[in-house]
């Protein structure tokens, strides 16, 4: 174990190299697809090459006589099984969801027809030869005009695209539009993006017929919820289904719904009696994975001509995609809680309507419609400094919640725990040279360049969504096992929940085995996503720790003939204070509580397990700034400088933090400069390969400056807030408001991400012949 | 996604090897590097029956100088072509062109063959081969003939290679030093391929002037093509900034290039005139 600081005093704030990563460096993970069981079987699916269309013939004939083929099935041989869906919302239009197709598909990439077969490769050879013949229906991929009249149907067995909507308003809007001296307007689109995990999705099924029993190898996010999912699918008892989630290989919010695939695995692993394993390939993942972003805007922000904003009005129209899985509806919503960003408005009205579209579905993607609610009031703020031609800091200021209100209700009806929106703006601009940077770009401007400098400042909420679990075992000899339901895919749990354990305890932390991701070994848990681990799995965990050091105080007490008002916690166990050679150590403390060493009245054992819900999201935040400059004569985008510093409580562990706020903005820049996965007017995808689709690489990664300030969560045990997706939410906006700015000599009030070079290149061009 | 099951031959010997291509014919393709074939396989664009894979063949890989040309054999890699001193002397256009293809572990297994063989319009040895006069051996049980590049490269993903036949070597004339090569690339953010790019060829005279001149688009046709407006402009010119600036604003007449996800024609037509200029610019200032 390498530590800065070995002190097991301070665990907690030091940064702990991770000791998930040998394994994984060396080869020796565990994914799904390294999971080998004897007879196994392999599925391939035939897949719709239509984006709409009613399905008149699947032959399976020769797929089904080719060697090494077990079974062929369709979506009438299954029946039945479906996705099924949470309704969000009153009168929630909610499409079939078969496991495979019957009647029709809606997007390319729906699955059809599925190969049984003793190796993958015959399973693929045949789910090829199958034929289907097709009616072809109008399509629709776009969600605004989904909506429009007159629209083709994405589901013909639906008379509308219209999914579901909801509403928020807090104020009195209409008399602070009636009284404003200026309305900003902006209408924007975030680019629909890819969460392209390294591994691929997969589930492996193997079926225990004598105990009726079933064990799913699944590359989940959440293993708990997938499993009732699958119970749910199934019709199989949740008490009789175990989940593992094995190494995942990333998530990013699409492993955390189940997927029609799972299920078809584990209905094939029953039916067939045998191990039944199904991996994604690329060009799957692509299809059927959910997607994120999508989302249209439509804003005013109405404001005092001294800059003053008094009232918003947000309208969000968000592709669906054509099928629902169990969180697509989730990520508009956000919008609901965020649109006021960090300035205070009381005036607010918002309203999401989700759309349905021949496309792959969509759902949450690291930030999950943080980044689409950051953008909006960062791009208005920054408009409307331009349209009141006031500098964009002040009008930021002017309209900043300040220290002294937190906790501060919004209009939207939110309550933001703690907040110091000046304090890490005045910490970004002193990191990023800020006034030598505007003059730099006054200059470079006079020479005619396109240069120029964007911030954002933004709040995010983390930690949401149910309750987490967390347990701490003091086993028979004094070590320590951590159960928890936040199950890692890559975050770093095992260090970090080890890091708290032992500082609590104070035992070393190679004492500590974090153990998740196994239903059978952990009590009931909601899994990682929306930078809510550290804040509830790790609440959970302190408090679990807590109650397991009141027990072995008393326990101590009991051992030392002491009060346990007089035990006090040393290095590695308990004394009586003022007394340090009076003591004990956990190995002591367990062995009595193990062997009828407890006080009177006192159950044995020495195993606490917390769940923990604090009902309400912590709100961390951050500034990032941005100099970008653009090359007129191809449109690329250079961006020369970053700066990103985030606001996130108590830092557990600052080298995970700052690999979080990188990768945070490896992908927000991946949506800012080159990511966009477009559909053709016909419903084709046009960049379902990574021919195709340009994932951010390491050479996409500009300079960055890190910075923090730290204002501790008054509501989380550890001081918390999330921070896995602060660089995705915070560093886009900066990016779209420096290339706006670079772009405002020439009169371009406002374009779309990504900022790939044609289309840069275009807007200039445009503006030249305007 | 696993290819669909194929035959497999790797033969000793160019004999044995022509012998496998006659006997199966159209079902059989060769092997090189395996970095255009396999992938193509995977995405089951293309299932041939039968591999020929030429890794044990001897004699088909190196770069000699004979005389005043340069020999390559196919097998010879990107990284071995784009690190080989003769290379970097004599042709360090083509240098420069082996060094942006694809990743490291992309140069250390493709081969300068397998990439001209291919042909891919979006590929970028052609585009340089095609601006340094370059010819092809190609080789069968009948004998050899020698195609130049002009010729040799017909359509996308087309050449003048009989199934019969196996490129065995690329002959490219040494120009007289200096040598002014270049190769300027814009690449595709997500497969890394070609967007537009161009080489250029010039022999400058002692008093300065342009003696000839060859400019070659890359990722604007189905094949590379050639900018002979600007190559005209050039020719007998004095290499001044204007003068090059004027060739290559005529680099983009005649083409009409495809439109694709990333770029439209519009862009692809502009890029045409900046990566020309960018090319001859670096060209031209190699001494
Ligand atoms: C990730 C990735 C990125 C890439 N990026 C680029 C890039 O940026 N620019 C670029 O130009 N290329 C790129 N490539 C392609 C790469 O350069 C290939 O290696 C090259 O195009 C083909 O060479 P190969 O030796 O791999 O040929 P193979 O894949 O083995 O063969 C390709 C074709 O040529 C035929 N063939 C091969 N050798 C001969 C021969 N001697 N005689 C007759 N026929 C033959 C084969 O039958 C086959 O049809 C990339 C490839 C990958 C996988």
């Amino acid at each position: 174990m390498s530590t800065e600081q070995s002190n097991p005093d301070s665990l907690i704030g030091a940064s702990v190299r991770r000791v998930e990563d040998p394994p994984l460096l060396t080869g020796k993970g565990c994914y799904v697809d390294d999971v080998k069981l004897p007879g196994i079987l392999h599925v391939a699916i035939h897949r719709s090459t239509h984006p709409h269309a009613r399905i008149l013939s699947v032959d399976t004939a020769e797929a089904a006589a080719m060697p090494g083929v077990e079974c062929v099935l369709t979506g009438d041989d299954i029946g039945d099984l479906v996705l099924r869906t949470p309704m969000v919302a009153p009168g929630m239009n909610m499409p079939d969801h078969p496991i495979l197709a019957r009647g029709a598909v809606h997007a390319v990439g729906a699955p059809i027809a599925a190969v049984v077969a003793e190796s993958a490769a015959a399973a693929q050879d045949a789910a090829a030869s199958i034929q289907v013949t097709y009616d072809s229906l109008p399509v629709v991929t776009d969600a605004e005009a989904a909506l429009e009249d007159g629209s083709p149907l994405a589901h013909e067995e639906l008379d509308t695209n219209f999914c579901y909507s909801m509403k928020r308003e807090g104020g009195d809007v209409d008399k602070a539009f009636a009284e404003a001296d200026h309305i900003c307007r902006l209408h924007m689109k975030s680019p629909r993006v890819v969460a392209m995990s390294m591994e691929a999705r997969g589930v492996l099924a193997q079926p225990d017929p004598a105990r009726n029993e079933l064990t799913v190898w699944l590359s989940t996010q959440g293993p708990h919820r997938a499993r009732a999912d699958l119970a749910n699918s199934l019709g199989f008892p949740e008490n009789r289904i175990r989940v593992i989630a094995p190494d995942v290989g990333g998530g990013f919010g699409s492993k955390g719904c189940v997927y029609r695939e799972d299920v078809l695995v584990c209905h094939l692993a029953q039916k067939l009696g045998r191990p039944v394993k199904w991996m994604a390939t690329r060009n799957e993942d692509f299809l059927t994975t959910c997607q994120g972003r999508d989302q249209a805007m439509t804003s005013e922000l109405a404001l005092s001509k001294d800059g003053k904003m008094l009232g918003l009005k947000v309208r969000v129209v968000a592709n669906l995609g054509a099928y629902l899985h169990s969180a697509t509806a989730g990520p508009p919503q956000r919008m609901l809680v965020m649109a006021p960003g960090c300035y205070q408005l009381q005036d607010v009205r918002v309203e999401i309507v989700g759309a349905f579209t021949n496309t792959v579905p969509t759902g949450p993607y690291r930030g999950a419609g943080r980044p689409e609610s950051v953008l909006n009031i960062e791009r208005l703020a920054d408009k409307a400094a331009r349209d009141l031609g006031m500098d964009p800091l002040e009008l930021r200021r002017k309209n900043y919640i300040q220290p002294d209100q937190f906790p501060y209700r919004t209009g939207v009806g939110v309550e933001y725990d703690s907040g110091d929106y000046e304090k890490s703006l005045s910490e970004a601009l002193r990191l990023s040279d800020y006034d030598q940077m505007i003059r730099d770009r006054d200059e470079a401007r006079q020479r005619g360049e396109l240069v120029g400098v964007g911030i954002s400042t933004f709040t995010e909420p983390s930690g949401g969504a149910g309750f987490e679990s967390g347990a701490v075992r003091v086993e028979r000899t004094g070590q320590i096992t951590v159960l928890t339901g936040s199950s890692s895919h890559g975050q770093g749990h095992e260090t970090v929940w080890a890091q708290v354990a032992a500082d609590k305890l104070k035992v070393p932390m190679e004492n500590v085995v974090v153990r998740h991701g196994d239903t059978t070994a952990v009590q009931q848990g909601t899994g990682t996503f929306g930078s809510r681990s550290a804040v509830m799995g790790g609440g959970a965990l302190a408090t679990a720790a807590d109650r397991v050091i009141a027990k072995a105080k008393a326990i101590a007490g009991n051992l030392m003939e002491a009060s346990p008002d007089d035990v006090v916690q040393t290095e590695g166990g308990f004394a009586v204070a003022g007394v340090p050679e009076r003591n004990v150590n956990w190995r002591q403390v367990a062995g009595a509580a193990y062997a009828k060493g407890t006080p009177a009245g006192m159950d044995p054992g020495l195993n606490e397990t917390a769940f923990f819900d604090p009902n309400r999201e912590a709100w961390g935040f951050g500034a990032h700034v941005a100099l970008v400059r653009i090359d007129p004569d191809t449109g690329e985008l250079t961006i020369e400088k970053l700066v990103l510093v985030d606001d996130i409580g108590v830092v557990l562990n600052p080298m995970i933090v700052e690999a979080q706020v990188h990768g945070g903005l490896a992908q927000g820049l991946g949506e800012a400069l080159c990511e966009h996965m477009v559909f053709d007017e016909n419903g084709q995808p046009r960049t379902g390969t990574l021919m195709d689709y340009a994932v951010p690489r390491a050479s996409t990664m500009p300079p960055v400056v890190v910075g923090e300030t730290e204002t501790p969560n008054p509501f989380n045990p550890l001081g918390v807030k999330g921070v896995g997706e602060a660089g995705t939410n915070g560093a886009p906006p900066a990016v779209a408001n420096a290339v706006m700015d670079a772009l405002s000599p020439l009169g371009i009030d406002h374009v779309d991400m990504p900022y790939t070079a044609p289309k840069l290149w275009r807007a200039i061009r445009e503006a030249g012949k305007g | 996604m696993h290819p669909a099951s194929f035959g497999y031959h790797a033969p000793r010997s160019l004999v044995e090897a022509f012998g496998l291509l006659r006997e199966h014919g159209e079902d059989a393709k060769v092997l090189a590097g395996g970095h255009s074939l396999l992938p193509a396989m995977k995405l089951r664009l293309t299932q041939p029956e039968v591999l020929v894979d030429l890794r044990h063949v001897s004699g088909l890989s190196g770069i000699r100088v004979d005389g005043d040309t340069l020999v390559i054999g196919a097998l010879t890699t990107h990284t071995e072509v784009s690190t080989a001193e003769a290379v970097r002397r004599s042709l360090p256009g083509l240098a420069d062109t082996a060094s942006v293809i694809g990743d490291l572990q992309v140069r250390n297994r493709g081969t300068m063959g397998g990439s001209v063989a291919h042909a891919d319009p979006a590929a970028d040895l052609p585009v340089t081969l095609t601006a340094l006069d370059a010819s092809f051996v190609l080789t069968s049980s009948e004998g050899e003939r020698t195609v130049a590049a002009d010729e040799f490269f017909v359509d996308f993903f087309t050449t003048a290679l009989e199934p019969h036949e196996i490129l065995t070597a690329i002959r490219i004339p040494l120009p007289p030093s200096p040598a002014r090569t270049s190769y300027a690339k814009l690449p595709h953010p997500a497969s890394g391929y070609v967007v537009v790019s161009a080489a250029a060829a010039l022999s400058v005279d002692d008093a300065g002037a342009c003696t000839a001149a060859r400019v070659v688009l890359g990722g604007v046709a189905g094949t590379p093509h050639r900018a002979t407006a600007a190559e005209a402009a050039l020719t007998g010119q004095e290499l001044t900034p204007e003068v090059m600036t004027a060739a290559a604003a005529q680099a983009a007449d005649g083409i009409d290039p495809h439109a694709d996800s990333y770029a439209d024609e519009d862009y692809k037509r502009h890029m045409a005139v900046v990566y020309a200029r960018r090319a001859i610019e670096a060209a031209a200032a190699r001494a």
